[in-house]
């Protein structure tokens, strides 16, 4: 925790033969069959299948939310899962090296747009003070610091949704999972996100995973996992520039 | 770490504070049912304070004057005057009835406690221990001194029974233990105002001596006229009142009394215990019930607020949890905006229960110590009543928050 976060993110994410089974005997279900995927610091992949491929299970297993049922998982050169889990606190895993961004933002309708993302420092045990600087840094990179006193009801769908990335990189995490992040948005507004995206994973070593299957998106990939029936096939993407 | 549940607060805190109001109106309620029973505990404690009185000598083996009717001859003062340890002793009569306030405010009935007193002076058992205006009774006959919670006024005309009275003194907290103000009026007033009847009540009953052959004989001439004397005065009162010296203890004189003069007599504290745990003692079960029952309202509201709020934030309790939000903050802040809900109801019912104490009929005594109480069991009843909503929102699955 103590290594300067440079140094954590290098080896970004490692999937290896990740399976997960749901229920058990006859009426068990794979919905990963083993799954292999690996993202380096900086990059951004996008994570694309069609409905009940296993895309959200997969988000959840790399959210360490869900449990899988063998493979392998390492995170910023530490192995977090083989056969079982390697870390005891896995709500400070995802606190502390996992970022979230979701289909709708859902910040916390009572906590301003600083406190939203000046939450997760807090919860690290940050004082405030340092939490709060850190969250404004960010939405200054994220060019919504104009907007940092308001409440997430004053701001519209794109402005929350550049809050709700400020928050899931505000401690730095060397991952970020994004669930269908730019759905909401209109074309232009999706491109801008993806922008944000690409730049925030360049500028903080960060890896992202884009969970998509919006066609207005895809295209910009330069690395593409397509899953079905619980295996992945990676693929090259368009890599369509972004500006 | 900042405060969730602060915030969350001051986010909605048109919902939280009309809420509060809500809750507190019904928190006032409570806290004044308790100063009611309190005020009513008070009145008898003030009515045993205010009679100057050590011991209360009645008729054998009642528990009168106050809780049961008790009678003794107007003579038996003299008797325990002269026993040791007795400082001074009066006759007293209770009599519970309606007070006709006649002029200047017209007619209007209130529902008083007749006090006839011995004639003395002030400090004298029985007599009531201040004025605020006015001065006591001075005359034998008509004056009244009334405790103004009676609504009379110096100079008014009240009729009690057939006798109008002139109120020439007033008092205050001097009610009976059923919160009825009392009226002082002179113990041979009170005595008439007992047993007087109707005269056509006397006509009937004269009529029916004299046709009693027993009592109408004709060879013992004016044995009529006794017997019908003798019904037409009252030689009873309810109870003597006894002052003791100083240097005897309440317990060896009432000790004395009860042997030498085959009475039944009480002290301070037996008489207190009567008052309080006789007397008021169905009306304080009722209370509690009341306060039972408010308590379970309270609480049923403050849990229902709390869960529906909570329900409202389920998918926001899923994001905190996803996001590395323990299930203790989680917890603290659901139990805090809970704890928060009763604080505001406290202010709002201790605000409402003193503002609306003074106008209720009977005497409202809000204690510090029943506030203090009160309090600590609006926090508890709010801690308890946030465990459902807590629970529901340890339930959320933090995977909820990611996809469908």
């Amino acid at each position: 925790m103590d290594k300067p976060a440079n140094q954590l993110q290098k080896q970004g994410i490692r999937i290896e033969g990740l399976k997960k089974r749901y229920g058990e005997g006859d009426t068990a279900v794979d919905a990963l069959k083993g799954v292999d995927m690996q993202v380096a610091p900086g990059e951004v992949v996008g994570l694309v299948g069609p409905s009940g491929s296993g895309k959200t299970t997969m988000l959840k297993c790399l959210g360490a939310v869900i449990e899988p049922t063998a493979g392998r998982m390492t995170l910023a050169s530490e192995v977090i899962y083989d056969e079982r889990w390697k870390i005891s606190d896995l709500r400070a895993l995802r606190r502390d090296k996992i970022g979230f961004v979701f289909q709708a933002p859902y910040l916390i309708p009572f906590l301003d747009v600083t406190d939203n993302v000046a939450i997760l420092p807090m919860l690290a045990g940050r004082p405030n003070g340092e939490a709060r600087k850190r969250a404004l840094e960010l939405l200054e990179a994220l060019d919504i610091a104009h907007r940092a006193r308001a409440m997430p009801s004053q701001l519209s769908g794109g402005e929350q949704q550049r809050v709700s990335i400020a928050r899931a990189l505000v401690n730095r995490p060397p991952v970020i999972l994004a669930d269908e992040p730019t759905a909401p948005l209109d074309s232009e507004r999706a491109l801008a996100v993806m922008r944000i995206l690409n730049q925030m994973a360049r500028q903080y070593e960060t890896a992202i995973i884009i969970v998509t299957h919006d066609e207005k998106i895809i295209p910009t990939f330069k690395r593409i996992y397509r899953i079905r029936d619980g295996r992945t096939e990676e693929e090259a993407g368009e890599g369509r520039s972004l500006q | 770490m900042i405060s969730l549940a602060g915030r969350d607060i001051l986010h909605s805190l048109e919902k939280f504070v009309l809420t509060g109001v809500g809750l507190g109106l019904l928190i006032g309620v409570t806290l004044t049912m308790a100063g009611v029973y309190r005020g009513m505990v008070d009145d008898a404690e003030v009515l045993l304070d205010n009679s100057g009185t050590d011991l209360w000598v009645v008729q054998k083996d009642t528990l009168g004057p106050y809780a049961e009717p008790s009678s003794l001859e107007d003579d038996t003062w003299r008797g325990i005057r002269a026993m040791p340890g007795v400082a001074d002793a009066a006759d007293v009569t209770y009599l519970t009835m309606q007070v006709q306030g006649i002029e200047p405010t017209g007619l209007r009935d209130v529902r008083s406690m007749v006090v006839g007193i011995a004639p003395g002076a002030p400090g004298t058992p029985g007599w009531p221990p201040y004025l605020i205006a006015g001065r006591q009774i001075t005359h034998s006959h008509y004056e009244v001194v009334a405790d103004i919670a009676s609504g009379f006024r110096l100079g008014e005309q009240v009729q009690i029974r057939r006798e109008r009275y002139t109120v020439v003194g007033l008092t205050r907290r001097l009610v009976s233990s059923s919160g009825d103000p009392m009226v002082f009026i002179p113990l041979k007033d009170a005595q008439q105002a007992q047993f007087l009847k109707d005269n056509d009540a006397i006509v009937r009953n004269r009529a029916r001596t004299a046709g009693n052959p027993a009592l109408n004989r004709p060879g013992v001439p004016g044995l009529l006229d006794a017997v019908i004397a003798s019904q037409s005065t009252n030689p009873y009162v309810n109870a003597v009142l006894v002052q003791i010296t100083p240097g005897y203890t309440p317990d060896e004189v009432a000790a004395s009394i009860r042997r030498w003069k085959r009475l039944t007599v009480y002290t301070r504290a037996q008489m207190e215990d009567i008052l309080v745990k006789k007397l008021i003692a169905t009306a304080s079960k009722q209370i509690g019930m009341f306060l039972v029952i408010l308590a379970l309202v309270s609480a049923a509201i403050v849990a229902f607020i709390i869960y529906t709020l909570t329900l409202g934030k389920i998918r926001e309790i899923a994001v905190l949890k996803l996001i590395g939000t323990t299930n203790r903050t989680i917890a603290a802040m659901i139990m805090q905006q809970a704890v928060g809900l009763g604080l505001i109801g406290f202010l709002v019912g201790k605000i409402a229960a003193t503002f609306w104490g003074p106008f209720f009929p009977r005497y409202v005594l809000l204690e510090p110590a029943d506030t203090a109480r009160g309090f600590a069991i609006v926090v508890v009843i709010c801690v308890l009543a946030s465990l459902l909503a807590i629970r529901a929102a340890l339930k959320v699955d933090p995977a909820e928050a990611i996809g469908g």
